[in-house]
């Protein structure tokens, strides 16, 4: 008896409305925020993570209000990230209901910035994001969505952003986002191995087995899914039964 | 008349989603975040959070001058302590190099340490942070509905140990088994946070709403 393993289904969010698809057929409105989270909210989702794809600062200002919304009537951790670039960004979030934010190139540009936040507002409300892309041997962070690389190390990375006060770390392989062949539990366990803080893996779910895979062999605390919970047919309930049946401690 | 109910803010986390739950659960109650003495004196329940470190904490309930009003009220009404709200009634942490806390129950405030190492293999993470089950040691109105070892969100690094084991209301182990929650007369408190704890959590509010001495 312990602490159980995380699901956390990702929504991706531009200008206040969830894109990409979802598999809910019966809700009135599949791209509303607030039902796309009190669905996964029903079906046992652990957390909810909100990423802001939204590309102009005008619309920006609607994350806010549908982080208002959603935490109003779903109550289980929310985490948002997505262009969070000041403390400004963070305290706005935090108020409309967040409880957790997300913070990847900003950190890379200034990691005073993660030292900052965490002193202010507390290690447990800030998740470090880093995009981890492999390279010759080891792997490296690139920010700008992947594209840009740093020529940082990426464990050694987590490593200092744990140091600087990072309550979790969101890892996501480049190599493996969208291809749903599986995590990089490679990568997943080097860094895991680093940081003494938990760890979200991310990139590359297209079954169920690699949520145990990243459990089991990345050594993750939690794993993050976007599309399979989108598309597929499977809900989180099934996805928790499946590692529970493999001996992953879930709560179901 | 509508009960009123004070959310005591003192600047340390974010309260919305403390206040938003209550709200959730509390019908027509009026559910006022505030750092207003008066107000927390005035009103039928008194919802006593908090998150970060010890000593910003203190200092924070210290310059809202709420000290007096924090335990007035936790003594003569029903009162829910969340998270560092549960850990600032004991008498000293060990966080920031050892911090004085509010001393209304004797016991300390300690870190994890020397923790097991998970079934993956892997060192237990610090901060704790997920869902846990919690045992239930003593039957308590706000228990009511709930089952036994239900699993809440906890988020927190430090743990509290009173000295007077018939206040632990509930266990949850972490590497080593801790105090998940207190009781005493009209005090409840909790390490986890029923307010991110879905619907037992929705429960275990709801229940401290309808809570009677």
């Amino acid at each position: 008896m312990g602490l159980a393993k995380r699901i956390i289904p990702c929504l991706d969010v531009d200008a206040g409305r969830v894109v990409k698809g979802v598999r809910f057929v019966d809700i009135r409105d599949a791209g509303d925020p607030v039902e796309v989270a009190r669905r996964y909210n029903e079906e046992g989702a652990d957390e909810i993570t909100f990423l802001d794809i939204t590309a102009t600062a005008h619309e920006r200002e609607t994350i806010a209000h549908v982080v208002e919304q959603v935490a109003s009537q779903v109550f289980i951790p929310l985490t948002v990230g997505g262009g969070i670039r000041k403390a400004g960004d963070v305290l706005r979030m935090l108020n409309a209901g967040a409880d957790k934010v997300a913070i990847n190139s900003a950190a890379v540009f200034n990691p005073e910035f993660v030292k900052e936040v965490t002193d202010r507002f507390g290690s447990q409300c800030i998740v470090v994001a880093i995009d981890a892309k492999r390279v010759d041997d080891h792997w490296e962070i690139f920010t700008h969505g992947g594209r840009k690389p740093t020529g940082i190390d990426a464990v050694a990375w987590a490593r200092k952003m744990a140091d600087y006060g990072a309550g979790e770390i969101l890892l996501t392989s480049m190599d493996r986002d969208g291809t749903k062949s599986g995590f990089d539990n490679h990568l997943n366990r080097a860094v895991a191995e680093a940081v003494p803080v938990p760890l979200i893996a991310s990139g590359g779910v297209g079954k169920l087995q690699h949520l145990v895979d990243g459990v089991q062999v990345g050594g993750a605390d939690a794993v993050l899914a976007a599309s399979i919970f989108h598309f597929a047919e499977y809900s989180i309930g099934q996805a928790k039964q499946y590692m529970a049946d493999h001996g992953i401690e879930v709560r179901l | 008349m509508a009960q009123k109910i004070a959310v005591i803010d003192y600047g340390m986390g974010n309260l919305r989603s403390v206040s938003k739950a209550v709200e959730h659960v509390a019908g027509d109650a009026e559910v006022r975040v505030t750092d207003d003495p008066s107000y927390i004196a005035a009103a039928d329940r008194v919802v006593f959070p908090g998150q970060g470190a010890a000593r910003d904490c203190m200092a924070a309930i210290g310059e809202h001058h709420l000290n007096q009003a924090v335990l007035r009220a936790a003594r003569t009404k029903p009162f829910l302590g969340i998270c560092m709200g549960l850990q600032v009634l004991m008498q000293r942490s060990e966080e920031n190099d050892g911090t004085a806390l509010l001393g209304l129950f004797a016991g300390e405030v300690r870190r994890f340490d020397g923790l097991a190492m998970g079934d993956n293999g892997l060192p237990l993470k610090i901060p704790h942070m997920g869902w846990s089950q919690v045992q239930q040691q003593l039957s308590h109105p706000l228990w009511a509905d709930i089952p036994d070892r239900s699993r809440f969100y906890f988020v927190h690094s430090y743990r509290v140990v009173p000295e007077d084991v018939s206040l632990i209301a509930a266990t949850t182990d972490y590497g080593v088994r801790f105090t998940a929650a207190i009781a005493r007369d009209n005090l409840f408190a909790t390490q986890f946070h029923p307010e991110k704890s879905a619907d037992v959590g929705l429960q275990l509010l709801s229940n401290f709403v309808n809570w009677s001495i």
